[in-house]
Parts: C-alpha cells; structure tokens; sequence
C-alpha cells in the first residue's frame, strides 16, 4: 500500500491541454473520487497515474518513489475499467489468476490467491464460469477480485459502475466501499456521477479543463465550495452575483445577502453567493424570516413532489430559485402563490467571482 | 411450439426462395454440373469427345497409388502449402496487427491499399516481376551488387524459395485481412488491463491478443493453404525445373498431355486430402480459439 503524489503533472494532446500543473497528494489508505464532466481531464489523471500515458511536464510518486517514466507493467497497480476488459477467452479463475501467472508464481499460490479475491467479491462458486456467462454486476466484482488478487499498491477506479442499472450500482458502491476498507488500499476512482462521488469516498477532486478546481473532504466542498463550478457541479445551488459587501453581496436591485462562509472579499468586487436549495425556509406569510437575515420575496412557478421531498422553483426578479422541502405533512404550496424565502448567513457561501 | 416453430421456419424458406434461387442456380450450372462432369470423367479410360472408344475404370485412381511419383509430389505440395501458410502468417499477422491497433485514420488507410494492391493487379503480371526481380543480373542482383562492397550474386530464379516468394506475395493479404478483422474487434482496454496486471507486452501478445485472434489465423490459414497445395502458375513460372509439384501435374495432364481423367482423377484425390486435413485440423484449431 502507498499513497500517489501528483506535483505539477501537465499534459497536452496537440493543442488540448488535458491536464494543465495539476497537483493533488492521495494519502495512504484513502479513498478519493476524481469528479469532473467529460473533458474536464480526470480520465487522463487516472491514465497518467495508471502509466498508460506518461506526462509532458511534473512528477508522479507511488510509495514515494518517482514512477512518471515507468511503463504500466512495473508501477503495481491495480485497475478496474469502465467496460470491465475481463478476458474473453478466460475462464472467471483465470481471469483473476493472470497477474499472478504472469509473474510466474507457484501454482498452488495461485490456485489459494484466487479462491480467496472469489471469496471476498462474494463469487468463490463461479469460477469455473465464462465471462459472457455472468451478469453486469458479477463482471464488476471479477475485475474488482482480478485487480486486487497481485495486491497492487494502488486501485484505481475509471467509472466503474457507470455500465450498471441503478439499484445494482447502489449495492455496488456499498460493496466496493467494504472491499477498500477490509484491504485498505488507496484508491482512486474517476466518476462524473456526483452523487457517487458524495456517499464513497473520503475526499473529492473537482476537475474541470484540466485544472483542479476544489480538493477535499466531500462535506467541505459541499459547505464551502470555493467557486460557482465546484457549488453547481457537486450538488444543487442557487447562484446570486452581485458586489461584494465584504461579508457578503448587494445584488443589482439593491438587495443585500449577508454570507457567513467563504473569505472576505473587498468591497465592490464581483462576486456571487451559493445557497444550497435544501437551506432556504419557505413560508406563506410575507415578513416571516423564521429569524434569518436573508430574506426575499418570490412567487412558486412550479412544484416538484418526490415523495419524502417537494421542489419548489420560485421566480424572483428574473431568476428561478430552487428550493428543496422535506415532506414533514404539513400544507403544500399552490403554483402561483407569493411566498417568501429565508436563510441564514451560516448557509451561504460568499465566491469570488472566477 | 415445435410445430409453430416448423411450420414458421417452413413459411420463412418459402420467402427466402426467390433470394436463394439465383446463388443456388449459379452454383449448379457453374460449379456443380463441371464437377459432375470431371468425377464422370475421372472414371473413364479416354475423353468420349474425339469418337474414340471408353469405358469405366478405376485406373486413374489406382495410378495415384501404383506410382510413388505422385504421393511424393502430394507431400512436396503439402509442404509447400505449409511452408507458404507459415510466412504468410509471419508477415501478414505483424501487418494486420500494426494495422489494427497502431495505425489511425489516413495512415492505416494507406497501407491498406498497399496491402490489397497485389490482389488487384493481375496474377501473370505479378509472377513475371517477380522473374525480372529474382533472376541472375535481375533487379534484386544489380540493387545489391550496387550497394554492397563485395560481390554476391543472387540467382533465386528457378528455384524453391523462388516459388514461396511469388505464392507468400500473392497470398499473404488474405492473412492480413482477416487477422485485421479479429484484431480490430480486439477492445483496446483488454490489452491495457493484461499490462496493468503487470504483464509484459509480449505476454500480452501471447495470452490475449494471439489466443482471441485466432479465428483469423484459422481462416486466413485454409484461405491460403488449400489453393496453395493445388498451385501451378508460380511454381510453373518462378520455379522451373525444380518447380514440379502435384499442381503442375494436373495442369500437364490437362494442357500437355491431354489425359483429362488422370487429371481430374488426381485432383479428386487432392481435393480428399485436403478436406482430411481441414476435418481433422478443425477440432484442434477450434479448442485453441
């Protein structure tokens, strides 16, 4: 086991600059999501600290030691592919016994290696099965078993579960987490499913042109996103630009939205605020803050009911709002009823703007 | 369910019939009825065509058998076939897999044509170049004379690896184009997961690649091995003297000496052997893909 170090890694495909100085250290044993829409370069990072494409410029370490000029085959690492790449002409046993076999190790080693990755992806019995013989789910769990079984020092993860239905994808990401914790190796997993990102891992990595926008814990960037992408991107937020007040902003029509996270910025400067849609308080009554320093008046334009939850978009000087109600029984709001929404500084991000 | 399934299948020949009938029909005017008629012949003592007198026989069978000539010729061909299968595969398969997996857009565009180019241009012209490269003072001996220090003289005209080189040519873009068909369908992402399990290219190539490509060896293999025992152009041509094999006596028995039912007998008798070896190859061949 051994943590990555990325220093400064930049990577450029003719004039397409898929990765651009992109730093970010996977510490030993972690869990990370590299998040990012299509394009945004995560695919290429994990290629890179994979060692199936090698740099243009910066450093990759594995365990410490330099590995951005070593091919594939010599870093040990272990991963797992979108479309799974089990071999076809393999049985499911001789699928994972290849890393082994291709090192030369003694059968039996081998045969006991295997029987055990089977065992811990819950397939011991299937062995003797063909690839085209197993459901989507089963395939997942080969290629888990068959990058785990040569104990690599590092898994990664190219959207793995993106092939599955929902519900299996859910168990999945459950078992996966279980597998990483039971052998605790650093993972890495590149996912633009946000919601996977949130429930699997221990840190995120926002990606996008190329760049990390945000790296950390999914609660902070979830908290405090440091830019309108990384707010809008993981999650749902309502954006209000405007000039900075220093603790918060003045919107256009004068106004003001007091935010209690985020750095100060200097008065007069462009600059937005997120709220989160599940934060802000929605009432009937107009001058009901529920004691909130924010406040505005809106008019509901449309209500999305989702069982444990409604979604409420209200029109507000020309922007929609989006607010998220959790379903605790009481009276539901009419489409075209004037309401007033209110929250608090503590749930609003001040962002300069980008 | 049996019976709706007949009965369904039976409705579905019916309509295919006017789709079948213009194959089936050309294959019996062009391949069945001279076949029948080269079987019937291979059985006579003379060809009935002269007003000469015939009658059923088995001698033209039985002369395979009484003269060792032509089971060492069969072997000689045999051999020859193998030999040309192999280098058609040593050349054809690196080829079609550089093709396959290197090559992108316009390149590989273009080195297909170069490959198929031999299949377009015509079969007597391709072995006469051959005999203007291969042959003492040809272009083969003034190119390297001109360029090495030393004298050497190359004379491959008439001779064995002659006739390999002229059938290698004609033949190896069958082993490309299905080699490159079976690579091709090859996911990229199987080689990288054999590699980041630690294994070297090569063993790749040899657990992965070899293994999933092999339907295209296997049908690139009887595209060229069967034609190529039956050969007679080339050896003809670029071997000369030492270019007798099996396929040259049918030829002489047809052109030369004009003793059809020896012939036809003789290539009855190949047409056996050849469909042997493929029945008792194909199981082998079948497991190993």
């Amino acid at each position: 086991m051994a943590g990555v170090q990325v220093s400064n890694v930049s990577r450029s495909f003719g004039a397409h600059k898929a990765l651009d100085d992109v730093s970010i250290d996977f510490a030993d044993g972690g869990f990370y999501a590299l998040l990012g829409p299509s394009g945004s370069g995560k695919t290429t990072l994990l290629r890179q600290i994979a060692g199936f494409d090698f740099p243009d410029s910066g450093r990759i370490a594995i365990g410490g030691e330099s590995v951005e000029r070593v091919p594939v085959e010599k870093r040990r690492i272990g991963m797992v592919f979108q479309n799974y790449a089990l071999f076809p002409n393999m049985s499911v046993a001789d699928n994972v016994a290849f890393g082994l076999s291709v090192r030369g190790e003694a059968k039996a080693t081998i045969a006991t290696e295997v029987q055990r990755a089977l065992d811990l992806v819950q397939l011991g019995k299937l062995g003797e099965r063909r690839p085209h013989q197993l459901s989507g789910g089963q395939r997942q769990r080969v290629a888990l078993a068959r990058a785990i079984v040569t104990k690599p020092r590092v898994l990664l993860l190219d959207e793995p579960l993106g092939a599955l239905d929902k519900a299996l994808r859910v168990d999945m990401q459950i078992e996966l987490k279980r597998i990483q914790r039971e052998i605790g190796i650093t993972t890495i997993f590149v996912t633009h499913d946000q919601e996977e990102a949130l429930t699997m891992s221990d840190r995120i990595g926002i990606l996008r042109d190329g760049r990390l926008v945000q790296e950390g814990p999914p609660e902070e960037i979830y908290d405090r996103p440091k830019s309108e992408f990384a707010a809008t991107f993981l999650g749902d937020a309502n954006i209000f630009r405007g000039d900075a007040t220093g603790n918060g902003i003045k919107l256009p029509d004068g106004t003001t939205i007091a935010a209690g996270i985020g750095d100060r910025l200097a008065a007069g400067v462009k600059a937005s605020c997120a709220v989160r849609p599940e934060r802000i308080r929605i009432a009937t009554d107009a001058g009901t803050s529920n004691g909130n320093a924010n406040t505005l008046k809106g008019q509901v334009s449309k209500r999305i009911f989702a069982g444990n939850n409604s979604t409420y978009f209200v029109e507000r000087a020309g922007q929609t709002l989006k607010v998220i109600v959790q379903n605790t029984g009481n009276d539901r709001l009419a489409e075209g009823q004037d309401v007033m929404l209110s929250w608090s500084p503590e749930s609003t991000v001040l962002i300069a703007a980008s | 369910m049996a019976v709706q399934g007949a009965v369904a299948s039976r409705s579905g020949l019916r309509s295919a019939l006017p789709l079948l009938a213009p194959a089936y029909l050309w294959l019996t005017v062009a391949i069945f009825l001279p076949l029948s008629a080269m079987v019937f012949f291979s059985f006579m003592t003379d060809l009935p065509l002269s007003g000469k007198p015939w009658e059923f026989t088995l001698g033209n069978y039985a002369a395979f058998f009484s003269q060792s000539l032509y089971l060492t010729l069969l072997l000689a061909s045999l051999r020859l076939g193998l030999e040309v299968t192999l280098w058609c595969v040593v050349i054809g398969y690196p080829a079609a897999y550089v093709l396959a997996k290197v090559l992108k857009g316009r390149s590989r565009e273009a080195i297909f044509l170069l490959v198929i180019l031999p299949f377009w241009s015509n079969g007597l012209v391709r072995i006469f170049s051959w005999a203007m490269v291969l042959r003492e003072g040809g272009i083969l001996d003034t190119a390297l004379n001109a360029v090495l220090p030393f004298k050497i003289n190359i004379d491959l005209m008439y001779s064995y690896p002659a006739v390999i080189i002229g059938l290698v040519h004609s033949y190896v873009p069958y082993m490309v184009l299905t080699c490159y068909l079976t690579l091709q369908a090859i996911d990229d992402s199987l080689i990288e997961a054999g590699r980041s399990l630690g294994a070297s290219r090569l063993q790749v190539l040899k657990r992965v690649i070899i293994p999933l490509s092999m339907p295209g060896l296997v049908a690139g293999a009887a595209l060229i091995f069967v034609p190529v025992v039956g050969s007679f152009m080339e050896p003809r041509i670029l071997g000369g003297r030492t270019g007798t094999f099996y396929g040259t006596v049918i030829e002489d028995q047809f052109v030369a000496v004009f003793n059809w039912p020896l012939g036809a007998a003789l290539s009855f008798i190949l047409l056996a052997v050849v469909l042997v070896i493929l029945a008792v190859a194909s199981p082998v061949l079948k497991r190993a893909a």
